[in-house]
């Protein structure tokens, strides 16, 4: 059965009702930006993934791949932002090939919102979706519980308030594209460095009407990690054991296959995939 | 529109059917603490003591202030901190911790007039128990730390509880990144977990033995400690404070760290 089960649903409950805490999960506690520009559309991101406190990812990409003309950066639920992106992106692809025609941003946003309206924000996925299509050049958010917004520069995030505050000090009608990424990369830099759920790196993608989308992957890296002044390595025999024992090469066949391969043509090739005759 | 209009205030129209008859019970709470953030650090040399801390301040997801100090000179002769031998250092509530270093500074200064000498560390650690302790059921919300020299001019640490609970140690982390270095320390500082390589079979295998680490090394383990919390902890950053105490007295040394 594909989709979500519910099948635990009761017994979490009863559990959730004698006191055991839900699991938590890993929330990307992020800045992410939009801009529309004369001939295009901008979206960033910044890098980091955090669960409570803690970093859990130093260096994860926020920015997801819908079609080539349309991308969407992810803040919320790092799970409910991946899955809902991936499905969407799939269902996007079908609805292209069934009606032989580029994918539009607006459908793309329509059926984000009914995907997340029909979970009554349970799946935490706040998203700005932009593309570039037939229609023109579009820019969006959505929210978990399914409402839109349609403007020239958005923000989202736990960061949203200090990027949106470089947007309301800096932005002007008819940016060029340079002058769209230098904004939103200014805008996540003020979440990276005032907003303690956003940091790291800047992702920037870039999408125009006439020319293929450009995903400038660390388009700024100003945390570079300092380095450090001893040197952690341990000399060999530092830690305990009881016993050891040595497996020779030959007896490693008794547990797993070994095979040599040679030759470039053979080196790792995938299963292929089935295709209609 | 309008039978829903001029309707008694304090009244609302629902769409349920049965009324409240009395208005339900509104429970009220005030929360006096808040959680500061920020991560401390001590550790003991055979003739100094140090102690670190970032000075980030924060509230929730917000940075409060990227200078704020959590390291602090006890007993000096004015408000630069001349003349004192005792060091502290507060990391949790931030309020709490300001108005604990004042009334510590101020015990301690009483001493000397009193008593016409300085306060042993001995006796201003068992004092500062009994600071916390006589606050037990409305405690002052912080970890803190305490460091001099003792009477052998040897390094000194001592380490709370919220409620006066102390101990003297080689080294201890505390606040908001102290899980991250405290594991750490006991392997770089005491050598936990590390064996003398090659020194016998299974539970013959010798432990490396702690001993006082010089003041150099020491250095170096403060800044990759914290460098490498900053890189976790999202609480951790701005710029590093190092308080060395020897006998020669206190060196106050800041060192930038990263402002993500």
């Amino acid at each position: 059965m594909p989709g979500f089960d519910f099948s635990n649903y009761n017994r979490n409950a009863a559990l959730h009702a004698r006191g055991v805490p839900l699991p938590k999960a890993t929330s990307t506690g992020t800045t992410i930006v939009g801009c529309i520009y004369d001939n295009g559309v901008v979206i960033a991101a910044d890098t980091r993934a955090t669960s409570g406190p803690i970093v859990a990812d130093k260096n994860c990409e926020k920015l997801h791949y819908i079609s080539p003309k349309i991308w969407c950066a992810g803040a919320g639920t790092a799970a409910d932002t991946e899955f809902t992106t991936a499905l969407i992106s799939s269902n996007v692809e079908l609805h292209s090939l069934s009606t032989g025609r580029d994918p539009r941003v607006i459908t793309c946003m329509t059926m984000l919102k009914q995907h997340l309206f029909r979970y009554q924000g349970h799946i935490g996925a706040y998203l700005v979706v932009a593309g570039a299509d037939p229609t023109g050049v579009s820019l969006f958010t959505v929210h978990a519980h399914g409402s839109t917004d349609k403007l020239p520069y958005v923000t989202m995030g736990s960061g949203s308030l200090a990027a949106m505050s470089v947007f309301e000090t800096m932005w002007r009608p008819n940016l060029d594209r340079e002058g769209a990424v230098a904004l939103c990369s200014e805008a996540i830099k003020a979440g990276i460095f005032n907003d303690l759920g956003s940091g790291s790196n800047v992702d920037v993608c870039v999408i125009s009407k006439d020319k293929p989308t450009e995903l400038l992957r660390n388009y700024m890296r100003p945390n570079e990690r300092g380095h450090k002044e001893r040197n952690y390595r341990f000399p060999k025999g530092t830690t305990a054991w009881l016993n050891q024992k040595i497996i020779s090469k030959e007896d490693m066949k008794n547990y797993v296959t070994i095979e040599n391969l040679s030759g470039s043509d053979e080196l790792a090739t995938g299963e292929k995939m089935e295709v209609d005759s | 529109m309008t039978s829903l209009m001029g309707h008694p205030s304090g009244q609302t129209v629902g769409y349920s059917f049965s009324q409240p008859t009395a208005a339900p019970v509104k429970e009220h709470s005030f929360y006096p603490y808040t959680d500061n953030g920020g991560s401390t650090l001590g550790i003991t040399g055979s003739d100094f003591a140090i102690l670190a801390g970032d000075t980030r301040s924060t509230s929730g997801y917000s940075i409060n202030s990227r200078m704020v100090p959590k390291v602090f000179k006890i007993g000096g002769d004015d408000e630069t901190g001349k003349g004192a031998h005792i060091l502290l250092s507060v990391v949790g509530f931030a309020a709490d911790g300001n108005a604990l270093k004042e009334r510590l500074d101020a015990v301690v200064k009483m001493y000397k007039y009193q008593h016409g000498k300085s306060m042993s560390v001995t006796a201003c650690a068992q004092r500062l128990s009994t600071i916390l302790y006589g606050k037990r059921f409305f405690p002052y919300y912080v970890h803190v730390i305490l460091a001099g020299l003792d009477e052998e001019g040897k390094g000194a640490l001592y380490s709370y509880d919220p409620v006066g609970s102390y101990e003297r140690e080689e080294c201890r982390a505390a606040g908001a990144a102290s899980s991250l270095i405290m594991p750490f320390l006991d392997n770089q500082v005491k050598f936990k977990n590390q064996y003398v390589p090659g020194s016998g079979e299974g539970h013959a295998l010798q432990p490396k033995k702690a001993e006082p680490l010089p003041r150099e090394t020491v250095e170096q383990l403060v800044r990759d400690a914290f460098t490498s919390a900053v890189e976790r902890h999202i609480e951790v950053g701005d710029n590093l404070q190092m308080m060395i105490i020897t006998r020669d007295g206190i060196e106050e040394i800041f060192h930038p760290l990263k402002k993500d």
